[in-house]
C-alpha cells in the first residue's frame, strides 16, 4: 500500500464503528441512520461513492468525516462510472472482498446521472447502487426532480408538480440486473435484509430507499418515521425485491395487494401537498391503485 | 553502460500511442469512440483481447463516464489511460476538472479536432486549449515519434511524487493520428525500467480518507495554491524526465520547448503541434536565402514554459506566433501566453491564426508571413483564411 500523499493527508475519516453522530444533516434527516444501517451490514471494507447531494455536506469537509469507511466524492453525473472504475481496480489489486457502494440522491440517480447509472447496469458492474430518494434537489433548496411526485410543491413547482414520478425501481428492474429492491427507513429490518442480500450477490445491485426530508417535504422533524411508514402503508411506496427477475413483495407490503390505507393519510402530514385539490388527490389515488394492478401482474408471474 | 536497443518501424499516430500505452501497462482503460481517435481505441481493444496488454477496458456509455471511471480506478491505485477528441473532450470537461483538482495521476491522449458548430471532423487545437485551466499538464506532439515518446513520459511525469497531476498529450487529428511515419520504439524491458510500478493509492481500508470533500473558503485557496506549486515544480520534473528518456532512447528529447536555429535569429516562429514541421521547413528555406530566422516549438503548453521562452528569446526582435485556436473576444491563445511571458521585453509579438477547422497550411504560408515581416511589416493579428 502506497503512502497517502501529503496534500490529502488531513482528509481523514473518523474511525468509529458507526456513522458518527454530530454530522451536518438537518434534524430529523434519516440519511445518517440509513447510512449507519447500511454500513453495519456492508462492513469496514466498503468504499462509498457520493455524488453531489445532501450527503456531500453530511460527509464533512477536509477537517474530518463522520464516515467509518473511505468516501470518494463525485460530481453529479459521474458516480456510477467512478464506482465502476473503483471496483475494477480493487479487484485488480486483489481486494476482491471489498464492496463499492454508490450513495446517491434522486437527482443524481434519475436525472443527471441516469446515463451513467444505466450504463453501469448494462455492463453489470459489480457495485451496489443505493438511491436515497428525498424526491427533490434538496441540497440546493427543494427544486423538483424527475422523482418528485405528482402534485408536490417545490420551489420550482410552486403550484405543484404536474408530471408523475419517474418509476425508477421498475426501470432498473427492466435492466435485468441481478438485484433490485425498494426500502424504507421505517422498516429497518427489511432494509438491512435487502442490503445483506445485495451484499451476497455479484454484479449490479440497486436499492431504492424512500428517504423523507423534513424541510423539503414540510413536516415536523419528529414525524420522519411516521411519514416513511405511511408511504408504505398507503401503497405509495411498495416494498419489494427482484432477484434475477423474480419479483416478490416484502414486509408489510405483502399484505397490501388488495387493501391499503387511502393516500390522503400519507399526503396530509406533509406541507408540500397542502394545496392539493380533491381532484389531485383522486389522481394520486388512481395512480397508486394502477401501480398495484401492475404489481399484481408481477407477483403472479 | 546502458545498452540501447531500439526497433525501427512505422506506424500511424493512433497506433503509435496505443503501442506506447501497451508498453506503459496501465491496468484500467476507458475509451469512448470518437473520430479521429477511434482507431486507437480499436488497437487497444485488440491488445487487450489478444492478451498483449493485461488490462481492463471499460466500455463506457459516454466520455463523461470514460473519465469518471478511470478517475475511480486511479483513486484506487490503477495506472489508467483514456483518449478522446473534440466534442468528446468537451463532454468530459467536468471530470477533467475533477481529476485535476484532486490531483490524481491520469494520462489522456487528445487527438485534436475542431469543435462544432458548424460540424468539422478536421484538425485544430480549439478542443485541446479549452482545457488549459483544468490543472492538467499538457504536452503537444509534433510528429508520430513525439506522440509515442510523450505518451511514455506522460505516465512518469504524472505519477512523480513531486507532481501528482494528470497529463494530457495532444496530437493533431488525422495529420498525426492517421499518417504513417517512421517510428523508433523502445523495447518493453527498457520501458519497464523507465516506468516503475505505480505507487499511488487513496483507498486504504485501514487508514480511510474522504477523497474530494467540500472544503472551507479558507482552505479552498490553499488547495489551489498547492496545485499551482505542483504545476511549477512540474517544469523541472518534465525536463529531468526528458533527459533520462534521452539516455534510454538515444534520441534528443526536449522537455518544455525546442529551439530550432534560434540562437542567432532575429525573428522566430513560435507554434505547437504538427505544423511545427512545416515551420521548420520554412525556416530551412529562409535560412538558405540568408535570413536570420528560427523556430520555437512549444512541447509543454501547461505548465507554460515562461522562463525558458524569456531565456531563448532574449535577443530576438520579433516573434510570429502561429495559433490553431482562438479565444474569441481576446486573441490567439498561444499568442496571449507569449505576450504575457514577454511582458515589457520590447519584443514584437505578432499573432497569426491559421489552420482552423483543418484548413491547409503549408511551409509556404509560414515563409510568406515571415518574408513580409523581414521587409518591415508589422501586425498585431492576422487570420490566414485565403
Ligand atoms: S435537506 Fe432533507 S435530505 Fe437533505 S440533509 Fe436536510 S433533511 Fe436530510
Amino acid at each position: 500500500m502506497s503512502e497517502i500523499p501529503e496534500y490529502i493527508k488531513n482528509k481523514r475519516v473518523i474511525r468509529e464503528q458507526h456513522f458518527y453522530r454530530g454530522n451536518a444533516a438537518c434534524p430529523g434527516c434519516p440519511i445518517p441512520k440509513e447510512l449507519d444501517l447500511l454500513l453495519e451490514v456492508m462492513g469496514k471494507k466498503t468504499v462509498l461513492v457520493v455524488p453531489a447531494s445532501c450527503t456531500t455536506v453530511i460527509m464533512g469537509d477536509e477537517r474530518g468525516s463522520p464516515s467509518p469507511v473511505p468516501v470518494v466524492h463525485s460530481p453529479f453525473a459521474g458516480a456510477a462510472a467512478i464506482a465502476s472504475g473503483l471496483w475494477r481496480q480493487l479487484r485488480m489489486r486483489g481486494d476482491t472482498d471489498a464492496q463499492v457502494v454508490v450513495w446517491a440522491g434522486d437527482g443524481a440517480t434519475g436525472d443527471i446521472g441516469f446515463s451513467a447509472l444505466s450504463g453501469a447496469a448494462e455492463r453489470n458492474e459489480n457495485i451496489l447502487y443505493v438511491c436515497y430518494d428525498n424526491e427533490a434537489f434538496m441540497n440546493t433548496g427543494i427544486q423538483r426532480s424527475a422523482l418528485t411526485p405528482y402534485g408536490a410543491w417545490t420551489t420550482t413547482t410552486p403550484a405543484g408538480k404536474r408530471e408523475f414520478k419517474k418509476p425508477l425501481p421498475f426501470i432498473m428492474m427492466e435492466h435485468k440486473i441481478p438485484y433490485v429492491a425498494t426500502a424504507s427507513i421505517a422498516y429497518p429490518f427489511d432494509y438491512q435484509e435487502k442490503v445483506k442480500k445485495a451484499k451476497g450477490i455479484q454484479g449490479f445491485r440497486y436499492i431504492h430507499l424512500l428517504s423523507p426530508c423534513p424541510p423539503g417535504w414540510r413536516f415536523d422533524s419528529k414525524y420522519t418515521i411516521e411519514v416513511a411508514k405511511l408511504a408504505v402503508e398507503t401503497g405509495v411506496w411498495p416494498l419489494f425485491e427482484v432477484i434475477n427477475g423474480e419479483f416478490r413483495l416484502t414486509s408489510v407490503s405483502k399484505t397490501l395487494l388488495e387493501k391499503r390505507k387511502p393516500v390522503i393519510e400519507y399526503l396530509k402530514l406533509q406541507g408540500r401537498f397542502a394545496k392539493l385539490s380533491e381532484e389531485d388527490i383522486k389522481v394520486i389515488q388512481e395512480a397508486v391503485d394502477e401501480m398495484w394492478e401492475y404489481i399484481k401482474q408481477l407477483v403472479k408471474k | 553502460m546502458l545498452q540501447i536497443t531500439k526497433r525501427i518501424t512505422a506506424m500511424v499516430g493512433n497506433h503509435a500511442v496505443a503501442y506506447a500505452v501497451k508498453q506503459a501497462k496501465p491496468q484500467i482503460l476507458a475509451v469512448f469512440p470518437i473520430t479521429p481517435q477511434t482507431t486507437m481505441l480499436e488497437k487497444l481493444a485488440e491488445y487487450i483481447d489478444s492478451g498483449q496488454l493485461k488490462a481492463e477496458l471499460i466500455k463506457v456509455e459516454s466520455e463523461h463516464s470514460a473519465m469518471a471511471s478511470i478517475y475511480g480506478a486511479a483513486v484506487a491505485g490503477a495506472r489508467v489511460f483514456t483518449a478522446t477528441s473534440s466534442q468528446g473532450l468537451l463532454y468530459m470537461t467536468e471530470m477533467f476538472y475533477w481529476a485535476g483538482g484532486q490531483r490524481v495521476p491520469i494520462v489522456a491522449a487528445i487527438a485534436t479536432r475542431a469543435i462544432a458548430e458548424p460540424w468539422s471532423i478536421w484538425d485544430d487545437h480549439q478542443d485541446f486549449v479549452s482545457k488549459r485551466d483544468a490543472i492538467w499538464i499538457m504536452t503537444m506532439a509534433e510528429n508520430v515519434q513525439d506522440a509515442y515518446d510523450l505518451t511514455i513520459q506522460a505516465f512518469r511525469i504524472s505519477e512523480d511524487k513531486r507532481v501528482l497531476l494528470p497529463v494530457m498529450m495532444g496530437f493533431d487529428g488525422f495529420i498525426l493520428t492517421h499518417t504513417m511515419e517512421r517510428l523508433e520504439v523502445l523495447d518493453d524491458e527498457t520501458v519497464d525500467m523507465f516506468l516503475p510500478k505505480r505507487d499511488y493509492n487513496l483507498i486504504d481500508f485501514n487508514d480511510p480518507v474522504n477523497v474530494g470533500p467540500i472544503v472551507t473558503p479558507d482552505n479552498y485557496i490553499k488547495y489551489r495554491y498547492e496545485a499551482k506549486k505542483a504545476m511549477d515544480r512540474a517544469k523541472e520534473v518534465i525536463e529531468e524526465i526528458a533527459k533520462e528518456y534521452e539516455k534510454i532512447s538515444g534520441r534528443k528529447q526536449y522537455g518544455l520547448i525546442e529551439c530550432y536555429m534560434c540562437e542567432d535569429a532575429e525573428y522566430v516562429f513560435l507554434a505547437m503541434g504538427a505544423w511545427v514541421g512545416d515551420a521548420r521547413e520554412a525556416v530551412k528555406r529562409l535560412r538558405s536565402r540568408g535570413n536570420k530566422v528560427g523556430l520555437i516549438k512549444i512541447r509543454t503548453f501547461r505548465p507554460f514554459p515562461k522562463e525558458r521562452l524569456v531565456e531563448k528569446l532574449r535577443s530576438v526582435r520579433g516573434v510570429i506566433v502561429f495559433d490553431r485556436a482562438y479565444s474569441f473576444g481576446s486573441g490567439g491563445v498561444l499568442a496571449s501566453d507569449v505576450k504575457s511571458a514577454l511582458y515589457n521585453s520590447g519584443i514584437d509579438v505578432m499573432s497569426v491564426i491559421a489552420g482552423i477547422g483543418g484548413k491547409t497550411v503549408r511551409p509556404l504560408h509560414f515563409e510568406k508571413v515571415m518574408e513580409e515581416v523581414l521587409e518591415g511589416k508589422r501586425f498585431e493579428e492576422r487570420w490566414l483564411y485565403e
